[in-house]
């Protein structure tokens, strides 16, 4: 008997090894030893795949180091200013706050373009209602006592509509949007004129736009990729390619709409068309890092998916509508970087999902086989962990790579914007959350503009 | 106006530091990858020098009791090396180092094969050995399917060993087992089980029945600790 107990330690660890790392990898969506028999076609694919993937993170990788280099090369430039400024002259400035059924936020928007720290005679607002249903004009009348306010009410025919209605009235020599959505900080306008102050061919100053009063992880997700926003714009302000001049308080000059006309639909986003129209023409679009703009967000996963994919398919259509621009070196950064960059991250997003898609697929689809085939397996299940197994692939350290110099964007976005709570873990939300649901909208939107369909604005 | 115009030396520097990073990436990478490969060849050099042990333990002591023979008897590291080696050809390319690697095992599992068969006749113990045939020159799902009911039937039969092997491996070894056993590549996966070929899916209550049938095997209970 000494031989048969002597052979079932043997076999026992065998059988061990076998079903411990075979369970294991299975899990991981890893077929075991046996079972790697249906290989060679999918070699091909997983080849291309490859190939793919390594072209798609070698320009994420790029954009990521240009921006990183634009940054170290002008670190000293980016200054954020401490309290009130002074200007040498405060030229009249008419804020428009366009308004679509937005009564438990209008008030707030109009009450902080009241607040902002600029001489009132030098600020006229225009209020403008475009055919709201929900008693937003009502809320607007309210403000009917200030001398410098000034309402409109018309039938709804979309944002750019309410826009030009403000354009076509407008007096002063600069024009500023604040969506009904948002608040300005009171030292918001001051900052951005200033910038014009400082350089007579700026046309247009855009914000710093960050997330107000973040509530869920929704909120903060965004809240984190607004502070990255703040960050890549300020990058893409000194390489004078921003692409998006956004509706909370972008501020410009009067000159720019009358020589290229007032806003257009846009595909629904008329703040990125106007931009594309500036930069074609090589007027100056600058980004005031100090000048703080709050702003409400979706608070569910569906308002923010449906704000996304119109904003993706504006950037699609906007490229499109623009691609004469591409690449050619006259229109500067913004056609040689901006723009694609904008189309290899939509391609890089969208691939990775399908990629994890595809091995999320698998790996159900393997779990499926072995419960069709051998039911549910208990025995042997063991979780221990070996080093071997990590997957060590150059991509994986680019890909880390990349999410690194990502958080740096975050990080330093929210140095620039002031953010009292640096190092909250709350930014780590961001990953999951975009990481998840933006491939959808990407995808989305590329599919939506193969076929026409344009998405809704709410 | 616009007064920004391209600087293409900073785009040319950009793609220098993102060739540099790659090249980085890649030789960590590659350092890694041939920790992993070194760490192969130890096993493996581990399992050959165990099964050459046993060999020889086996032919000192054959004219003398079989309770003689030592614990160590059995390789005891081959199924962990089976699925690294399967790790490695997906994620560290099929190397030629892999391919050799496998080769290696392939050999391995048949001197195991043969020794264990060898003790399991001499000593009269209880035992069951399947050889599986399977291919990754194309697309076999019912191996796929044979393979996880392997598995399962090792983890119900803690006596039961199962060795694995490509059909497509290019060792001289392996052919001459699939010319012995007459495996046809039209017909994998294919079995062995007590020197009878099976081709085929087999699902697990005909090979628990074979199993326990011509190996007179009990379903596993907790192994005891034997002193």
């Amino acid at each position: 008997m000494r031989g048969s107990c002597l052979r079932q330690h043997g076999s026992e660890d065998v059988i061990m090894y076998l079903s411990k790392y075979a369970l294991r990898l299975r899990s991981e969506g890893v077929c075991i030893q046996p079972a790697k028999c249906y290989i060679k076609k999918e070699h091909i694919m997983a080849s291309f795949s490859d190939i793919t993937l390594y072209i798609l993170v070698f320009l994420s990788v790029y954009v990521q180091v240009f921006f990183l280099i634009t940054f170290i090369e002008n670190r000293k430039k980016i200054v954020t200013r401490k309290g009130g400024i002074k200007l040498l002259n405060y030229p009249a400035v008419t804020i428009a706050v366009p308004s679509w059924n937005e009564k438990d936020t209008v008030g707030k928007t109009v009450n902080s373009v009241l607040n902002l720290n600029y001489p009132e005679d030098k600020i006229k607002i225009f209020l403008i209602d475009d055919g709201s249903t929900d008693g937003t004009m009502e809320e607007i009348k309210k403000f009917e006592k200030y001398s410098n306010v000034k309402i409109f009410q018309k039938q709804n025919g979309g944002k750019h509509t309410a826009l030009n209605l403000a354009l076509e009235n407008l007096e002063t020599d600069f024009f500023g949007c604040l969506d009904a959505d948002s608040v300005a900080d009171p030292e918001s306008l001051v900052r951005i004129m200033s910038y014009f102050e400082k350089d007579a061919s700026v046309m247009a100053v855009a914000p710093s736009v960050t997330v107000y009063e973040p509530k869920n992880i929704i909120q903060y997700a965004q809240k984190a990729e607004y502070h990255m926003g703040v960050y890549f714009k300020k990058m893409l302000g000194i390489l004078g390619a921003i692409n998006v001049t956004p509706g909370p308080l972008t501020v410009f000059r009067k000159k720019v709409f009358d020589d290229l006309g007032p806003y257009r639909h846009g595909h629904s986003t008329e703040d990125m068309e106007i931009a594309y129209r500036m930069q074609k023409n090589l007027y100056k679009i600058e980004h005031c890092n100090d000048a703080y703009v709050y702003t409400n967000t979706p608070k569910t996963v569906r308002k923010l998916y449906r704000q996304r994919l119109r904003w993706i398919y504006g950037f699609i259509n906007n490229t499109i509508d623009y691609r004469d621009v591409l690449f050619k070196k006259k229109y500067g950064n913004f056609a040689t970087f901006t723009l694609p960059m904008g189309v290899v991250s939509i391609f890089s997003v969208s691939f990775l999902f399908g990629r994890i898609a595809y091995n999320a697929g698998q790996f159900i689809y393997s779990k499926f086989l072995q419960f069709s085939t051998v039911g549910f397996d208990f025995s042997a299940r063991s979780f221990s962990f070996d080093p071997f197994f990590i997957n060590t692939r150059s991509f994986v350290f680019l890909i880390v790579l990349i999410y690194l110099l990502v958080l740096f964007a975050i990080l330093f976005g929210q140095k620039m914007t002031k953010e009292k709570n640096m190092f909250s873990l709350r930014i780590l939300y961001f990953f999951p959350v975009f990481g998840v649901i933006a491939p959808i909208w990407f995808l989305k939107g590329i599919y939506n503009t193969i076929l026409a369909r344009k998405p809704s604005w709410r | 106006m616009n007064s920004n115009i391209i600087d293409w030396k900073k785009y040319l520097v950009v793609f220098l530091i993102t060739v540099g990073l790659f090249f980085t990436a890649s030789s960590v990478s590659n350092y890694f990858g041939n920790k992993k490969i070194d760490q192969l060849k130890n096993i493996q050099d581990k399992i050959a020098i165990d099964i050459l042990s046993s060999e020889t333990q086996f032919s000192l002591l054959s004219e003398l009791s079989c309770k003689n023979i030592p614990d160590s008897v059995f390789s005891r590291e081959l199924g962990e090396l089976g699925n690294k080696l399967e790790w490695s050809q997906d994620n560290l390319g099929d190397t030629a180092e892999v391919s050799y690697l496998k080769k290696y095992y392939s050999l391995l599992q048949i001197k195991d094969y043969l020794l264990a068969k060898k003790i399991s006749e001499r000593c009269k113990v209880k035992s069951a050995f399947i050889l599986y045939f399977y291919t990754t020159a194309e697309n076999c799902a019912l191996c796929r399917e044979e393979s996880l009911v392997l598995s399962k039937l090792r983890a119900e039969y803690p006596e039961l060993r199962v060795y694995s092997f490509d059909y497509s491996t290019d060792l001289s070894a392996v052919k001459a087992m699939i010319q012995i056993y007459k495996i046809k590549d039209t017909e994998l996966p294919a079995l062995v089980i007590d020197d009878d070929a099976l081709t085929g899916f087999h699902d697990i209550e005909e090979l628990s029945a074979l199993v326990e049938e011509s190996f007179k095997l009990k379903v596993a209970e907790p192994v005891k600790a034997d002193s």
